[in-house]
């Protein structure tokens, strides 16, 4: 990267060192070793920063990073993403009525369908988030308002929860389970989609309720307490469900006993708090199809069939629901392309300037660097 | 880990502020009361004084009532037990305020609240300080307690009552009223009271080279008139009891009386104290009544730990730490403002925990929250970090092999351990001149003798051989000299007085080694080796000659001469304490002889007496003498002191003899002058003396060679060897010393004893010493004094005739003279008591003598009672060669900018040869003299010469550089007193900052330290002093680094310095390369680690705008404090200790790369600012780059950490490569191993741990994070674009302003040929600026009241071109 040069000019004159002139006297010395290390002199690069010197290595940076960027600007744009908002804020929108009504303590539930256009075929399998926006996932107290080992399936903390989910530990006397502020806001809509076929017939798409959790938080970090294979409402059967919740953890997904209970991946994937305020949770995973060459989602009208339970406009939330091809860098993401693209450009340039510096002054400083 | 005591020490200086004693604070005031006082003696007793009584004497129950509260001989110099251990080295470590601040955050983190990490995690730095240092504390008190035990166990003989006899005992066994046998070169147990000696002059010698360093012997006296002296020693009989004061640390005093049966008293003194730890030499046998045991021992009590002194580095970044505490404040308030305004904002959310908090005041709880998160932001860590690199740097130091001194065996000692990096910084240094620029080993190199000067060319032309001979390395040119001199001293005497070039002097390098060998065989201080010895001068020789050779000379007035000569020899050779030993038998005294007087001494001595015209006196019998060959082989006995005064009753001589002598000499001679008379003398008898020259060069050198085996001088000040050898070599031998009587070989007659009366000895108030003696001669009491030639001058009697004032004038222009060849001038003078005079003397000192409380005082007063209306002898020059490379290292230190202030004791003109001869002045200089005798003339005066300096400083204003050049001031003591006063303090440091170096002349130590506490108070500048003897003590203890030299003159300069080293020339190095690197990589070390936190701990700041100033971290907590703790916590200790910026080859060749040090370049405020500004800017790089990447994405919380804490670590390891000049294995090595350590840890830890670490559970978080890709992309994009600007900075720098410094390893890159031929390049271009603008008229030379100095001053500069 930089000129080097091992220095070890000068080390040997300077050190007539190895005065023994003294003879061999067998009173110990306190004289130091003359080795390379005590006495400083190891060998070592002394890289001097100057325009000469850090020239390639700009160059290369700029070579380096322009076609990466380039590469991940291409892959960004070849993404595929819709996103649609169904918080129902305005007056027009279809969930307007039920944002409107709905709070905690509504018993029915409120369901509302927003309408949607693809311009474009989603290939291969398209994710299914939700996004929650303003929604501060990342707060100090609720972050730590959970208890891991009580989701780990510890039965003793499942009697008795971690003092960290206060308020939400014990609601009648009985121990919440899953304890905490983070469980006790699952998010609780449940979206559906369906194909409006340009014949007027609507067609459920299938959703993958499974695989959208990582996989050590489903086999290592989540377990149910006492294996998955018992009767989880009795296992459950002393503990109370959280505040907010309408069903008990063990009735999250009755159909599937692998994703029941703690394991449920729903549940997984909102335990895995947010780093920011505006966030998107993976919902479900459309399967590409495998009988024909017809994309996952085809182009045309779709509805969004919303069973709206989670009220967020008291906080100025959001609610989004956002469909996504991904590729190998994640979700859709212009901003890494652009940011490599421009700095291997500043670098590149950079580097012309510093070869022009280079050679104005590098000669000069040749010559005259001597103070004078 | 012999270096790591500063702990132990900071604590203990916190806990106790009463062991802060050093050295030199006396540990109680002098009692000058206490003999007005009228409290009966008893009462003090129990305060102040302590009672010891022999344990198995007569008082054997007052034994065990009187002893009971002593402490008994063992040691223990451990801190702690094994049970004692935790808590009290706990509480001393919360002493520190960093551990206390740790402690609060802990205690903090308690609160529920505020609460922001889990309780452990907040312990861990604060246990982890802990810990490391209590295993060095425990470390260090398990070496002591070994070492204690070694020492305890040590076996002595010790007497038992119950088997009358002496048993074997440990040490530790010992107790107050032992007594204790001792046999040669055992180690003295305990402080013990000397009470009888095998030898029999009841003396003994013990080195106290374990206690202080000093090598020579110092005398012990058995307590006088002890009842059992002569007999064989039984303990039973001994039934004396002892008082003596209460322990205390002042080695050189110890004050108490011995009360016999007969309720007689006798004085006890140092003389009769044996210290613990010293070692008893010459001596087959001693035995001592234990006084002091264990810890109250005198050496104990001195056993001071290492010095902590600030730096000046620490306390500029004390105020950045404070910067800091500001920024966190700062920081933690805008977090507090903004979550009160996001709470406020906020209502009926389904992500808050339900809680009535008011916003207000959540956001004053977030505001102690955020202390906590931010807590890493101050770098308490950097404390210890500083004090690890310290140690390491101090390694470095003293395993220089470029400061090892062969000849000694010693290195660097570096006493203080936390201010090396004030080496780097110095900007004026204060050097004491003898023993430091000179080797202090003194030659004799001319007289003068009752007004004629005896210029000793042969002795000149031969110390210049011996220096050639020397140079020339060969072992065997102690005879090559010796030969060469014999040889010489038939040529032809080249009339050049100063024909000593001390520059040639200074040639001389490691050549002794041949000596030195031997040296350290027999190791006595300034035995007579070939450099000490003197070939005397021909005129003086034959003078004296004249004692000896059969014809008479008649003339009454050459009589009257030659008893001054003799007078003057016999000064040089009695006056002084050196004791004389034999190398053959090393340390082993020369036992005195006594020999029955044979028949022909008296006719000698008859002859003799005629020859001198002196009154002859009766025959005494105690004179003894011998054929001087075989003399020293034969053994005589001791005289009885008491003998003498059977005959001194009869010598009532009513006057002086030599006075009328020489008033009868000034008629009857020819009104000539005595000087043109020599010339004459001289013209006549040439063939004479030709002959009689070489025949005492013949005869010396036989004499020389018989005797230098025969006899070595231990003497406590070089001087005196060196003028007792002078003496030697005109015959005068000394050739024995007991406390009565000296045995001197005269010239004509043979071995003298002459009764020693008294001995006054030297202090530093009188500037001289003095010897009562009995004349052997005329049997009338003496007083030689020698001392100080001012002093001495001013006691001179002045006489009624004008002979003496003659004598006295003229030896004060002979004076003049030698100081301007720069040699160190003493006068011997005498006195010749009546008997009646000095009986009423003798009384008055008696009594001060026994006096017991102020004895010292009482003494001093005494002898300068006694040393009045002196007669003036004559005086002598000695030659104290520059050391070795003392001008080059001069010049390079001024080369560096260091301003070099020489502040001596001697006379003016002396000290400007001095300074010649090192090239402190150049001949090109002009000299400013400032001597005035009363304020108002030395205000006046500072005037003028601020006025004449002024044109030429402000006319070179514009070149910076013209400035500091070429004026020197030279200033003696009496007049720095006055500018010393606050009034003229201001214009005197004014007048200094023009000049390029101050002479301080005649300054006392009091005013040493005055000077160097001026400079360093007034003008802030860094301030080093550098000496070897007890003077410069109070000088190095003020200055900001203090420099001991382990020269000739003992350990106490060294005790108190922070810095010994053996020789000045090792300063160069020191200073200009270790100073520069130890203060660059410190610089560069603290910068880096207020960067390191600013940096990671602002990533965590950035991250509260985005979790509603919630005190969230996107790290897990372990992460977090580890990060800091050990993640990158080692790179910056080894490039602390082992970065380069320049190879110290460099740095050597081109002294004026130090000056970035001075100007602290490495660390300035906007350094720092610029760093925190670097710091900022990469932690919004850091964090928002992730941010951006993954905004809008479901990453989780601890998952976007990740990303940021990998790039931080990069940017982090990185930014120390670009910032590091040198790049080793080590380096390299290390910051691997940092970039391994965090991705194992975190690797691990987010595979094994299941449910720990609650909240931040990173159990899968790194792996699915590292297995994808865009985690690389962002880690790269983000190190690159953090670290663009501090690379373009330094690239740009570099590039267009490229520093000395880098200039510097520019070249050094170059083939050696291009290298040297370019340092030269640099050194020219350098000179021709200082030079360039030289244009001083010569009529600028302001001479106050020294019109004299001006003809000196080309003529030395003659003297070095």
């Amino acid at each position: 990267m930089m000129a080097s040069s091992y220095n070890a000019k000068d080390e040997n004159g300077h050190h007539p060192g190895s005065v023994d002139s003294s003879g061999p006297s067998a009173v110990k010395s306190k004289k130091s070793d003359n080795t390379d290390f005590k006495q400083q002199r190891l060998p070592a690069w002394q890289p001097i920063l100057t325009a000469g010197t850090v020239l390639p290595a700009f160059f290369m940076i700029g070579l380096i990073f322009i076609p990466i960027g380039i590469g991940l600007f291409v892959t960004s744009n070849n993404i595929k993403e819709f996103e649609i908002d169904y918080t129902g804020v305005d007056m027009s929108s279809p969930c307007f009525n039920c944002s409107q009504n709905y709070s905690w303590n509504s018993t029915s539930a409120c369901t509302c369908s927003v309408p949607f256009t693809l311009d474009q075929p989603f290939e291969s399998n398209v994710f299914m988030y939700y996004g929650l926006s303003n929604f501060y996932q990342n707060h100090r107290r609720y972050v730590k308002s959970r208890d891991d080992s009580q989701l780990n399936g510890d039965k003793s903390s499942l009697q008795k929860p971690s003092k960290e989910c206060e308020p939400y530990q014990t609601s009648d006397k009985k121990p919440i389970a899953p304890c905490g502020a983070i469980a006790n806001s699952l998010f609780n809509d449940t979206l559906e989609l369906f194909y409006i076929h340009p014949n007027g017939s609507r067609i459920a798409i299938h959703l993958g309720k499974t695989g959208i959790a990582w996989w050590t938080d489903k086999h290592v970090k989540f377990r149910n307490p006492g294996g998955n294979d018992n009767n989880l409402s009795v296992v459950f059967q002393n503990t109370s469900k959280p505040v907010n919740w309408r069903k008990h953890v063990y009735e999250l997904d009755p159909t599937d006993p692998e994703n029941n209970g703690f394991i449920n991946e729903d549940f997984i994937v909102w335990m895995r708090t947010a780093a920011l305020p505006t966030f998107r949770k993976l919902y479900r995973i459309i399967q590409k199809k495998k009988v024909n060459m017809t994309p996952t989602l085809p182009p045309g009208n779709y509805s969004l069939e919303v069973t709206y339970n989670y009220p967020v406009r008291s906080f100025d939330g959001r609610k989004r629901m956002i469909l996504s091809t991904i590729s190998w860098m994640g979700g859709k993401n212009p901003f890494l392309g652009i940011a490599y693209i421009t700095v291997g450009s500043a670098c590149f340039f950079l580097g012309v300037v510093l070869l022009i510096i280079h050679h104005k002054y590098g000669n000069r400083n040749n010559n005259t660097d001597i103070p004078n | 880990m012999d270096h790591v005591h500063w702990v132990r020490h900071r604590c203990l200086q916190l806990i106790s502020t009463d062991s802060r004693r050093g050295w030199y604070s006396p540990s109680s005031l002098p009692p000058k009361s206490s003999l007005d006082t009228q409290d009966p003696l008893v009462q003090r007793l129990i305060g102040k004084r302590r009672v010891v009584v022999s344990r198995w004497g007569p008082h054997h129950a007052e034994y065990h009532s009187v002893s009971k509260g002593y402490r008994n001989n063992s040691i223990r110099t451990t801190k702690y037990s094994l049970i004692s251990f935790i808590p009290m080295n706990l509480f001393q470590q919360f002493h520190r305020a960093a551990n206390l601040y740790f402690l609060f955050l802990v205690l903090l983190n308690w609160v529920p609240v505020v609460e922001a990490f889990q309780k452990e995690i907040t312990m861990i730095p604060l246990a982890v300080v802990l810990t490391v240092i209590a295993f060095k504390d425990a470390m260090e008190d398990y070496r002591r307690y070994r070492y204690d035990k070694k020492i305890n166990n040590t076996l002595t003989h010790v007497y038992c009552g119950k088997q009358q006899r002496y048993v074997e005992r440990r040490w530790a066994e010992v107790c107050v009223g032992d007594l204790v046998r001792l046999c040669c070169n055992e180690i003295i147990p305990a402080d013990m009271v000397l009470l009888h000696s095998s030898d029999p002059n009841g003396m003994c010698h013990i080195e106290t080279a374990n206690l202080d360093g000093e090598t020579n012997l110092k005398q012990r006296q058995v307590v006088h008139d002890l009842p059992q002296q002569e007999s064989e020693f039984i303990p039973e009989n001994f039934n004396s009891r002892i008082e003596c004061e209460n322990p205390n640390n002042d080695l050189r005093r110890f004050r108490g009386f011995m009360e016999h049966p007969g309720k007689v008293r006798v004085g006890l003194h140092s003389e009769n104290l044996l210290l613990r730890s010293c070692t008893v030499r010459n001596t087959e046998t001693v035995i001592g009544i234990v006084v002091y045991a264990g810890h109250e021992t005198k050496a104990m009590q001195n056993n001071s730990g290492p010095r902590y002194k600030k730096s000046k580095l620490e306390r500029r970044l004390n105020i950045d730490v404070l910067w800091s505490v500001a920024l966190l404040l700062l920081m933690c308030l805008i977090a507090a403002v903004g979550h009160g305004h996001w709470l406020s904002g906020l209502k009926d959310t389904i992500f808050m925990i339900p809680d009535d908090t008011p916003p207000a005041l959540a956001g004053f709880y977030m505001f102690w929250t955020m202390i906590i998160v931010l807590q890493v932001l101050i770098p308490i860590s950097l404390y210890v970090s500083i004090e690890i690199v310290k140690l390491g740097q101090i390694y470095f130091i003293q395993n220089d092999l470029d400061l090892y001194n062969p000849r000694l065996d010693t290195g660097v000692q570096c006493r203080a351990l936390n201010i090396t990096e004030d080496l780097g910084q110095i900007q004026y240094l204060f050097s004491d001149k003898t023993g430091t620029l000179t080797e202090n080993r003194m030659l004799f190199r001319r007289c003068t003798v009752a007004g004629t000067e005896y210029p000793h060319h042969e002795n000149a032309v031969s110390l210049e051989q011996y220096e050639q001979a020397c140079g020339d390395a060969d072992p065997s040119h102690t005879l090559r000299s010796r030969s060469s001199r014999k040889s010489l001293s038939c040529k032809s005497l080249s009339c050049n007085r100063s024909s000593v070039s001390l520059n040639t002097l200074t040639a001389e390098s490691d050549t002794h080694s041949p000596h030195d060998t031997l040296r350290r065989h027999t190791p006595g201080a300034f035995s007579s080796t070939m450099e000490c010895a003197v070939v005397p001068d021909p005129q003086l020789q034959v003078r004296l000659g004249a004692l000896s050779s059969p014809m008479c000379s008649p003339h009454r007035q050459e009589a009257a001469e030659l008893s001054h000569i003799l007078d003057f020899f016999l000064a040089l050779a009695v006056c002084n304490t050196v004791v004389v030993s034999s190398p053959t038998q090393p340390r082993h005294m020369v036992q005195m002889p006594v020999v029955r007087t044979p028949l022909r001494f008296l006719e000698e001595k008859k002859a003799l007496l005629q020859k001198l015209n002196l009154p002859s006196f009766p025959y005494s019998p105690n004179h003894s003498t011998d054929t001087p060959s075989s003399l020293t082989k034969k053994l005589f006995f001791r005289c009885r002191s008491t003998s003498y005064f059977a005959p001194q009753t009869l010598i009532t001589t009513p006057q002086s003899p030599t006075t009328p002598i020489c008033a009868s000499s000034n008629t009857s001679s020819s009104p000539s002058t005595p000087a043109l008379m020599h010339s004459g003398a001289w013209g006549e008898n040439v063939e004479d003396l030709q002959q009689a020259k070489d025949d005492g060069a013949d005869e010396t050198d036989s004499d020389d060679e018989d005797e230098a085996e025969e006899l070595l001088y231990e003497a406590e000040s070089p001087d005196e060897a060196a003028l007792v050898q002078a003496a030697k070599a005109y015959g005068c031998t000394l050739l024995g010393r007991s406390p009565e009587q000296i045995l001197v070989a005269v010239p004509g007659t043979g071995p003298l004893t002459i009764p020693l009366l008294h001995v006054l000895p030297f202090h530093s108030a009188r500037k001289r010493m003095s010897v009562v003696v009995r004349h052997p001669f005329t049997g009338e009491v003496v007083v030689y004094t020698k001392g100080a030639d001012n002093v001495i001058m001013e006691l001179a009697d002045e006489g009624e005739d004008g002979i003496s004032r003659e004598v006295i004038e003229r030896t004060q222009r002979h004076l003049d003279q030698y100081a301007r060849e720069g040699l160190r001038t003493l006068c011997v003078a005498k006195k010749v008591l009546e008997e009646q005079e000095y009986k009423v003397w003798l009384k008055r000192h008696e009594f001060a003598e026994t006096s017991i409380e102020n004895r010292e005082e009482l003494l001093l007063e005494s002898a300068e009672r006694l040393e009045t209306n002196l007669t003036l002898l004559g005086a002598t020059g000695i030659v104290d060669r520059l050391q070795e490379e003392v001008p080059e290292t001069i010049e390079a230190l001024q080369e560096a900018g260091i301003k070099v202030w020489v502040l001596t004791g001697d006379k003016q003109e002396t000290a400007i040869n001095i300074a010649f001869a090192c090239k402190l002045l150049r001949p090109t200089d002009q000299l400013l003299t400032f001597n005035c005798d009363n304020k108002e003339a030395s205000e006046a005066l500072l005037h003028e010469l601020q006025h004449e300096v002024r044109p030429f400083t402000k006319g070179g204003e514009s070149e910076d550089d013209w400035s500091s050049c070429d004026f020197v001031l030279v200033i003696d003591g009496r007049t720095l007193d006055f500018a010393l006063q606050k009034e003229l303090q201001g214009p005197f440091l004014e007048l200094t900052c023009c000049c390029r170096s101050v002479i301080c002349c005649r300054s006392t130590p009091l005013q040493k330290s005055q000077v160097v506490q001026l400079v360093r108070n007034k003008l802030k500048v860094m301030t080093l002093a550098i000496g070897d003897g007890a003077n410069d003590v109070s000088m190095i203890q003020v200055a900001d680094v203090g420099i001991g030299i382990s020269g000739q003159e003992g350990m106490q300069a060294v005790m108190s310095s922070d810095f010994a080293i053996s020789r000045f020339k090792y300063l160069r190095k020191l200073i200009l390369v270790h100073g520069h690197w130890c203060y660059a990589r410190l610089a560069n070390m603290i910068l880096y680690f207020f960067y390191k936190n600013v940096m990671f701990v602002n990533l965590l700041f950035w991250y509260q705008f985005f979790c509603g100033f919630s005190g969230s971290t996107m790290t897990n907590s372990w992460v977090l404090i580890f990060f800091n703790l050990l993640f990158t916590s080692v790179p910056p200790l080894v490039y602390g200790v082992l970065d380069k910026d320049v190879s110290s080859g460099t740095l050597l060749d081109l002294p004026d790369l130090y000056q970035s040090g001075q100007n602290s370049q490495a660390y300035l405020p906007s350094t720092f600012w610029l760093t925190m500004l670097d710091a900022f800017y990469q932690s919004l790089v850091c964090f928002f780059i992730p941010y951006f990447a993954y905004a809008g994405s479901d990453i989780g919380v601890f998952s976007f950490g990740s990303p940021i804490n990998g790039s931080a670590l990069l940017i982090i390891l990185l930014h120390q490569v670009i910032e590091s000049r040198t790049l080793t294995w080590l380096h390299a090595g290390l910051l691997l191993f940092s970039a391994l350590f965090y991705y194992v840890f975190v690797f691990v830890f987010s595979v094994i741990c299941v449910t720990c670490s609650s909240p931040a559970n990173p159990i899968g978080i790194e792996t699915k994070m590292m297995s994808d890709p865009l985690y690389y992309f962002v880690c790269g994009l983000t190190t690159v674009l953090a670290l663009l600007p501090r690379m373009l900075l330094r690239v740009f720098c570099n590039t267009f302003c490229p520093s000395d410094l880098v200039r510097a390893q520019k070249m050094e890159k170059l083939p050696p040929e291009d290298y040297f031929s370019r340092v030269r390049q640099w050194r020219d271009n350098k000179a021709t600026k200082k030079l360039s603008p030289r244009h001083i008229p010569q009529s600028l030379t302001v001479n106050a009241d020294a019109p004299n100095l001006t003809d000196c001053i080309p003529e030395a500069g003659a003297v070095l071109s």
